[in-house]
């Protein structure tokens, strides 16, 4: 299939050794650090240090390059958009304006929108190896587990599982689907009109909606068959004990969590602003 | 006394949809640690019945149930699906549902984990159990990567972990390799040997049932028990042949030849099946019977040259195969689950596309030719129906590529009509899909492609899960269209269809083609049965029973005549 | 969350594995640069009258999760969060609509659409922006704009593709004690 999708990378690595439920609240922890904060110094540090994660789990640059090509193409045209829309943005965060050349009306280049832009830039720029990271190094077979392990009802985490079992299948049965409406002669050429085109892919999507909901119907019989939902908790075959490097990293992540915090808010600003002494 | 374990009384049960009982005033006794198995036409009612043992009919089935059914002395209406599901451990027919779990192992354990079994006693039953049906070697593998047989056996280890007083397996059989499946069928018996189980299995391939030694057999017919005896006795009346169901084929020939089987005779084992008396006749027969011989001049038409194919980078599913199929010629694929079958078939239509090797039509290389180009001339019939079907209705499916090219209503019409006629579907034609059996399913899948008459068909697995009725109607109108020019090609585990209708077998083991010959022949290459999970019909096993020198030929004999006994039923 | 039904619990699973797929394979490209026909969206709004607002809210969030995990690497929060709330405010038609009872009729057409326009509305116009300047900071204006185009192109995929949907599903729902074999 043409259309690659960013999945597990199995590695001896220690953040593979981690558990599933580790790097879930990790994740989130981190992910809350970079949300919250837009100070340079600690979205520099996050970035920093999820490159080195990144050595760490042995995974190559290679191996995940559609996947940053595509968030760079993303970040680069938000970028524009962002100028486009509202090139003063910066000086009204900062407060102050420095000119370095002037373009049409108010479209001029100020340090502080170059600084601005690139503050948004580095922020993307933490979330994405941390999430990808947590992608690539944790089994789908885990992560079910892992959510439940974190208090999430195991109904729900369930459905998550499912949800990871059933997209190669779907993604299949789109493709079968696909394929036997051109083997019986519908032109899924890209050349037709929009009209033509919807005409198309309402006939690929309807019995493949219709299919999936009649699975629904078998599968959730076979679950009853095989006794899901009897009791209040249920075990995970995919569940790995805790290791210490395991409440180390716990740990280690926290006490990051609040120092960001700590550093980002102590002036009452989310903003870190250089030109305040310039 | 022994303890009854299921009791249906007066029993009768209409789907909703339905405006007639599916089931009706069924009566049946199922005791402790007894082996039942359960035969009868498709459509018949024989899933409806395992449904209604394990609970789904009428708590997810919903519909109108009258009389009584008790599992272990318990009404079955007054439980839910839950306390049923502690007494009663199901491996359903449809492949597509049966699979939860994201790994083997994970699917394995499924029901230990919705026990609350704790990590380190789940670890050590899914070893067991995965060593059990030989799945050891796969406990990571995901679910997709798996081929139909070997998925089938991780759905038997699924049910077998559980420490239930009732096994039902609806179609245990349906997709596995002869010798699989009667690894399968020694597997379960020693389950049951050993636990004390009572087994309820559902199946067409009566004879591999048979393989181990089976309590009792109930033959159901339009929704009723139409006998209920031990296999001996069964085997001995005419009750199956009446209702085209197909009798094991030793036993069968032996008929052919007029002796005259009796209980004493034991016929539900072939081993032990007592011949002494009737050895004359057998041969008499046998020099009777005359086969006609017809050979055809053959052009190639498909050729594959050097196909080499992996689904991941690394493993080659499909290695460095190639050979042709002449115009207007039926050949077979066998080999073990998992052997790339299926594979080379979405190569040929071009599903999937080649790592390298070159694939020919009518002398013109179409290894780049869109799927949509290569349709126009090969007809697939996919494994697993549920991969093919894209309607609600029945005829719509069928009719679906007619409307696309463009055929004109009432051409459609009669040619959809026809081909549901020959499919046994045509009472049905204006259901949805979803009110059929999974035999009908496949016939639909099957109907949907000859209503096309492509130049070339290729079915997989056509004649799984059918009974003897509908499989002969198939496959006759199949050599009609070959008569006509039309090239077919069968993957198959059934090795008795493969000597039946294909002069020629290709067999495929671990990617590579191991061998391309006479059918016959292959049969008689214990190599090559060994290599490819192959199994010898049972037939071999009565020439030899009987004296007779060339088994090949008592085969062959049998099949003539055969074929011309079933010919009376259209 | 005692309350969910095994069916609700794999409707939740399967429907998110279909939103994935659909949001992959079958978004349309339009004249309107950078913006598609999302059919999953469409998808989405069935399984909420199918299946109730909780459904339709996890399909809206696991969903898009997924998706957004397996093409972009991280996950956008912001939309994620706008999904699960329009996935919630559709099902909330489940009652008015009565899918299962097979019947569709112009006035529970009109019912569903107004009920998708103002979920959407609210997702799309109003959630999706200002979280979008709450977390990332974006320029308002800018986020504004972004939503509407997107929220406007999704009520119509969704008027159009989710109708021709509910038709679609209602027509499976056969009518009990009809089926006869007729020789
Ligand atoms: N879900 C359903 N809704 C309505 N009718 C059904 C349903 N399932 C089965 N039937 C009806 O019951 C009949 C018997 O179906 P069943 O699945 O029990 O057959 P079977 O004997 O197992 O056949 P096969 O050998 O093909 O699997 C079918 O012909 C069909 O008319
Ligand atoms: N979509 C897929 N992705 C990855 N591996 C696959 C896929 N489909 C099949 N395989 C693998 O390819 C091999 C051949 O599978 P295939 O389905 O062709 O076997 P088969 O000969 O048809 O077996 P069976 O008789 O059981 O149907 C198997 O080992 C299977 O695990
Ligand atoms: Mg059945
Ligand atoms: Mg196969």
């Amino acid at each position: 299939m043409a259309v690659e999708m960013l999945s597990y990378i199995e590695r001896n690595s220690t953040v593979h050794k981690l558990t599933g439920a580790t790097k879930l609240v990790c994740f989130i922890l981190w992910s809350t650090a970079a949300m919250l904060t837009y100070d340079t110094r600690i979205l520099l540090f996050l970035f920093i240090m999820s490159l080195m994660l990144f050595k760490i789990s042995k995974i190559k640059i290679k191996e995940v390059s559609f996947v940053l090509l595509f968030i760079l193409l993303f970040l680069g045209i938000n970028n524009i958009a962002i100028y486009v829309f509202s090139p003063q943005e910066g000086v009204k965060i900062y407060g102050t304006s420095h000119v370095l050349f002037e373009l049409i009306g108010r479209y001029n280049v100020t340090l502080e929108q170059l600084f601005y832009q690139f503050n948004i830039t580095i922020k993307y720029f933490t979330v994405i190896p941390a999430a990808l990271l947590f992608i690539v190094t944790t089994h789908p077979s885990e992560f079910a587990a892992s959510l439940n392990r974190i208090g999430i009802s195991y109904r729900i985490s369930f459905a998550v599982s499912l949800a990871l079992r059933y997209i190669p299948d779907i993604q299949r049965d789109f493709w079968n689907i696909a394929r036997s409406q051109q083997a019986r002669g519908i032109d899924m050429s890209r050349k037709e009109k929009l009209p033509t085109r919807i005409k198309n892919i309402a006939s690929i999507i309807i019995p493949l909606i219709l299919s999936s909901l009649e699975k629904i119907e078998t599968i959730s019989n076979a679950m009853e068959l095989r006794g899901f939902g009897k009791n209040k908790k249920r075990t995970w075959y995919s569940m790995r004990p805790f290791q210490v490097a395991d409440y180390l990293t716990l740990l280690f992540f926290t006490i990051m969590l609040c120092i960001s915090l700590l550093v980002t808010y102590h002036d009452g600003n989310r903003f870190y602003n250089p030109f305040i002494n310039m | 006394m022994k303890k009854t374990v299921i009791e249906f009384t007066n029993y009768s049960f209409t789907y909703r949809s339905q405006a007639t009982p599916t089931l009706h005033g069924i009566n049946l006794k199922i005791y402790e640690g007894e082996k039942v198995l359960i035969v009868g036409p498709s459509g018949s009612g024989k899933s409806t019945i395992g449904h209604c043992i394990n609970g789904l009919v009428p708590f997810s089935y919903k519909g109108n149930v009258m009389g009584s059914l008790t599992i272990m002395g318990k009404e079955t209406k007054e439980m839910d699906i839950f306390s049923l599901s502690k007494m009663v451990g199901t491996v359903l027919q449809d492949p597509d549902g049966q699979f939860i779990g994201l790994s083997v192992g994970e699917d394995i354990a499924f029901s230990l984990e919705n026990d609350n079994t704790t990590h380190k006693q789940m670890l050590e039953t899914v070893n067991e159990v995965s060593k059990m049906v030989g799945m050891e070697g796969y406990l990571q593998s995901s679910i997709h990567e798996l081929s139909g047989g070997q998925k089938q056996r991780v759905s038997l280890a699924g049910v077998m972990v559980d420490k239930v007083d009732i096994l039902l397996f609806d179609e245990p059989l349906a997709n596995l390799d002869p010798a699989t499946g009667k690894h399968a069928i020694d597997l379960i018996d020693r389950i049951q040997q050993e636990t004390n189980t009572t087994v309820v299995i559902i199946e067409h391939r009566l004879e591999d049932v048979l393989y181990r030694h089976v309590d009792r057999i109930i033959v159901v017919d339009e929704g009723q028990i139409v006998a209920d005896m031990k296999p001996d006795e069964l085997l001995s009346k005419s009750i199956l042949d009446e209702r085209q169901i197909r009798e094991p084929l030793y036993v069968k020939a032996a008929k052919y030849a007029g002796c005259r089987i009796t209980e004493e005779m034991k016929p539900a084992l072939l081993e032990t099946f007592d011949v002494s008396e009737c050895k004359k006749q057998i041969n008499e027969w046998y020099e009777k019977v005359t086969i006609p011989h017809a050979k055809q001049e053959y052009q190639p038409l498909l050729e594959l040259h050097n196909i080499s194919f992996g689904y991941q980078q690394g493993v080659e599913t499909i290695r460095n195969v190639s050979f042709s199929i002449h115009k207007g010629e039926m050949v077979s694929i066998v080999g073990k689950n998992g052997a790339g079958k299926s594979t080379l078939t979405k190569l040929i239509c071009g599903f999937e596309k080649p790592s390298s090797g070159k694939i020919m039509f009518a002398g013109k290389d179409i290894t780049d030719d869109t799927i949509k180009e290569r349709s126009l001339r090969i007809g697939m019939v996919m494994q697993n129906p549920n991969h093919m079907i894209s309607k609600h209705m029945i005829y719509d499916e069928v009719a679906l590529g007619l409307v696309n090219r463009g055929v004109p209503e009432e051409e459609i019409k009669e040619r959809v009509e026809k081909t549901l006629k020959v499919c046994g579907l045509y009472p049905f034609r204006n259901w949805p899909i979803s009110a059929l059996s999974f035999g009908q399913k496949k016939r639909v899948t099957i109907a949907s492609i000859l209503v096309l008459e492509p130049e070339v068909i290729i079915l997989d697995e056509p004649t799984a899960g059918q009974d003897l009725r509908h499989y002969t109607e198939i496959m006759e109108f199949l050599v009609e269209l070959q008569y006509q020019g039309v090239t077919i090609i069968l993957i198959t585990h059934d090795m008795h269809l493969m000597l039946e209708y294909t002069p020629r077998a290709i067999v495929i083991a671990g990617g590579e083609k191991i061998a391309d010959q006479s059918a016959a022949s292959v049969l008689t290459d214990y190599e090559i049965i060994q290599k490819a999970n192959l199994k010898e019909t049972s037939l071999f096993e009565l020439a030899k029973k009987a004296g007779i020198t060339e088994p090949i030929d008592f085969i062959e004999r049998f099949i003539v005549y055969d074929k011309e006994v079933r010919q009376t039923w259209q | 969350m005692k309350g969910l039904s095994i069916k609700t619990i794999v409707a939740i699973g399967i429907g998110s594995a279909v939103f994935v797929i659909l949001a992959k394979f079958a978004a349309i490209p339009t004249p309107i640069p950078n913006t598609m026909v999302q059919t999953s969206y469409a998808f989405l709004a069935l399984m909420a009258v199918v299946f109730g607002p909780i459904a339709g809210a996890l399909i809206g969030l696991i969903g898009h999760a997924l998706n957004d995990a397996i093409t972009y690497g991280s996950v956008w929060w912001s939309w994620v969060v706008v999904s699960m709330l329009v996935g919630f405010l559709f099902g909330l038609a489940r009652t008015k609509i009565d899918i299962e009872s097979g019947i569709m009729n112009a006035k529970k057409i009109i019912t569903f659409n107004i009920v998708q326009v103002i979920a959407q509305a609210i997702g799309w116009f109003v959630v999706a922006p200002t979280l979008d300047v709450w977390i990332y900071a974006e320029p308002a204006n800018k986020v504004f704009v972004q939503g509407l185009v997107a929220g406007a192109s999704n009520m119509v995929t969704v008027g159009v593709i989710g109708t021709i949907l509910l038709f679609a599903y209602a027509k499976t729902r056969s009518q009990s004690g009809s089926l006869t074999k007729e020789l």
